[in-house]
């Protein structure tokens, strides 16, 4: 079944009236012509560069916004006509605007939350304990939101938009701006949601690691239109997106070429740092950290994941040709 | 339907509590509410000072009036006062969290506050409403207490209409704040006033428009028998459930519009 289904979906916003001319009004058309579908118990990365038109999707897809033509539907219901009976079976996450109560304790938002979604007592108890255990927020459930951390507050963010069990869950860019345990704590969360409920999860980031570890499908959308649908597999074929291994040597030391897997980008401070490319399909980043342990002594090292947007920059060029 | 209010009342206990926890701040709230209530009536007093009878109205008079309406007012704020918030809600994006949720728009913004300390405001509509029913030479009976029930529960509907109607239109007027305050409050002070001293652009705008008149104006004509605006029949007091329909048809229409503006523009 499809859980998001949408025929030619198309958004246009208009602006003020020119001064002058009155008749003429700038348009800007956010999502194009768009067809999409997300099938019961997927992960999808829905990604691209800012005003690409994922945020306008998502807010028809969830009765934000109407739709200035095509059709959409979502949890087999029409989102503007049937919004309440929509807002019981999928949550969402905007990464930049809280659902919690922000002068009340995490605690308090999770029961207001439940009165809203008519939990009954015993299974308000048991999701929120469960929810509590997992996602690591006992101690900071006495706690007033004001005063929570960022990856504390994400993490109750997605806490409350998943305590009424929804069947789809929306995340709009769910992981910015949190350190790297956070969001590694938050992608094994959805992980293990995903396998227990068969809850289907749609994603926007601009951060590649969420798409790799959550997603087994990504749309690239651009200028409001599907401009790649596949998988991480396929979108890295077309792309190459290699991760980078960053190594400080001990000693100054050649250009590290040769290696198995892995291929020499450049030399820094007379071979002190080098940059080694590799497919994270075909190795990983410690086989490389061996073969170069083995000619040379490593101090530190670093990853440098593929930046999304350039990512995003390469099929944006393969389909614009 | 049981649930559905448990959600109401468990959002309103949590507001309700959140004050609490900050008294110093809710105490100083709601002396503060009192005193700009005292002002007001202050006000209508001075103006008695220079004249005996003001529109028809003396002191005793007009303070039936201010009572009448400024505790329907009070309500009214206590109860959906703020709306006004909506533009604040629209920039932080909280409007959008209420289409996240399996409640109708309005009843979460009406619900999303309760602002305890207006609580001060209802005492100085009380109390001037209490003195006034005292001194005024009132001819009591089953109709004069139903008239005045009439009165203040249409004033209550009409003053929370008025909060909503402001509401729906600040979709439109992002920083119409002031445009809306105008006939909100506005329209407010006007219905503590005797209307014979108005206008006759404001009678039409606070008569039939917005129809404040018809909160305290109208229905103490009637039960005090006072000249009224000249060619109203004085049994126009008793039509406040009319007004009262009219306005709350009036920010009905205002508000899914407004709503559908914001659908429709994305906020």
């Amino acid at each position: 079944m499809n859980v998001i289904e949408t025929d030619g979906l198309t958004r246009v916003f208009t602006g003020r009236p020119e001064r002058k001319n009155r008749m003429r009004r700038a348009r800007h058309v956010a999502v194009d012509h768009l067809d999409l579908t997300v099938r019961e118990g997927e992960a999808v990365g829905y990604i691209g560069a800012n005003g690409a038109g994922k945020s306008t999707t998502i807010k028809m897809l969830v009765g934000i916004l109407v739709p200035t033509s095509g059709t959409v539907t979502t949890a087999g219901l029409h989102p503007l006509k049937q919004r309440r009976a929509l807002a019981r079976r999928i949550g969402v996450v905007f990464g930049q605007r809280s659902q919690l109560w922000w002068d009340l304790p995490v605690r308090e938002s999770f029961s207001i939350l439940s009165a809203i979604h008519s939990l009954t007592a015993d299974d308000e108890r048991a999701r929120t304990a469960e929810l509590v255990e997992m996602l690591e927020m006992g101690e900071f459930l006495a706690t007033p939101v004001r005063q929570l951390s960022l990856g504390q507050r994400m993490r109750a963010e997605v806490a409350a938009a998943l305590l009424h069990r929804p069947e789809l869950v929306i995340l709009d860019e769910p992981t910015i701006g949190l350190d790297v345990l956070s969001k590694q704590r938050l992608r094994e969360f959805l992980v293990a949601q995903r396998r227990e409920h068969g809850t289907t999860l749609l994603l926007t980031t601009h951060d590649m690691g969420d798409v790799e570890r959550l997603c087994d499908r990504i749309l690239v959308v651009d200028h409001g239109r599907l401009a790649f649908d596949g998988t991480l597999d396929g979108l890295a074929r077309t792309v190459g997106a290699r991760r980078e291994l960053v190594v400080d040597l001990a000693t100054p030391h050649g250009d590290l070429v040769d290696l198995h897997g892995a291929e020499h980008v450049r030399s820094e401070s007379d071979g002190l740092r080098q940059r080694l490319a590799f497919d994270p399909q075909r190795t990983t980043a410690a086989r490389v950290l061996a073969a170069v342990s083995e000619r040379a002594e490593v101090l530190d090292l670093s990853i440098a994941e593929p930046d999304i947007e350039d990512v995003v920059r390469e099929i944006y060029r393969a389909t614009r040709g | 339907m049981r649930n559905a209010l448990r959600a109401y009342r468990v959002v309103l206990a949590s507001r309700a509590r959140s004050q609490a926890s900050h008294r110093a701040s809710f105490r100083m709230d709601l002396v503060g509410a009192l005193l700009v209530g005292l002002i007001e009536f202050t006000e209508i007093w001075v103006l008695y000072t220079a004249s005996d009878q003001i529109g028809g109205f003396t002191l005793t008079q007009i303070m039936l009036v201010f009572g009448l309406s400024d505790l329907a007012f009070s309500l009214a704020d206590l109860v959906a006062g703020h709306c006004d918030n909506l533009p604040r809600y629209v920039r932080a994006g909280t409007l959008d969290v209420f289409f996240l949720r399996p409640q109708a728009v309005l009843a979460q913004l009406v619900t999303s506050d309760l602002s305890l300390r207006r609580i001060g405001r209802c005492l100085v509509g009380a109390t001037a409403l209490t003195v006034a029913l005292v001194l005024n030479d009132i001819d009591w009976g089953i109709g004069t207490i139903g008239l005045l029930a009439l009165a203040l529960a249409c004033g209550f509907v009409i003053f929370t209409a008025q909060f909503v109607t402001a509401a729906g239109l600040q979709f439109f007027l992002v920083n119409g704040a002031e445009m809306t305050n105008a006939f909100v409050y506005g329209g407010r002070y006007a219905a503590t006033q005797s209307a014979t001293v108005w206008p006759r652009g404001l009678l039409v705008v606070f008569g039939a428009i917005f129809p404040v008149a018809f909160a305290a104006y109208l229905p103490v004509v009637t039960l005090l028998g006072t000249p009224g605006v000249a060619g109203l029949p004085a049994w126009l007091g008793w039509c406040a459930p009319v007004a009262a329909c009219w306005a709350v048809v009036v920010a009905a229409v205002c508000w899914r519009w407004g709503l559908r503006h914001y659908r429709g523009a994305g906020g």
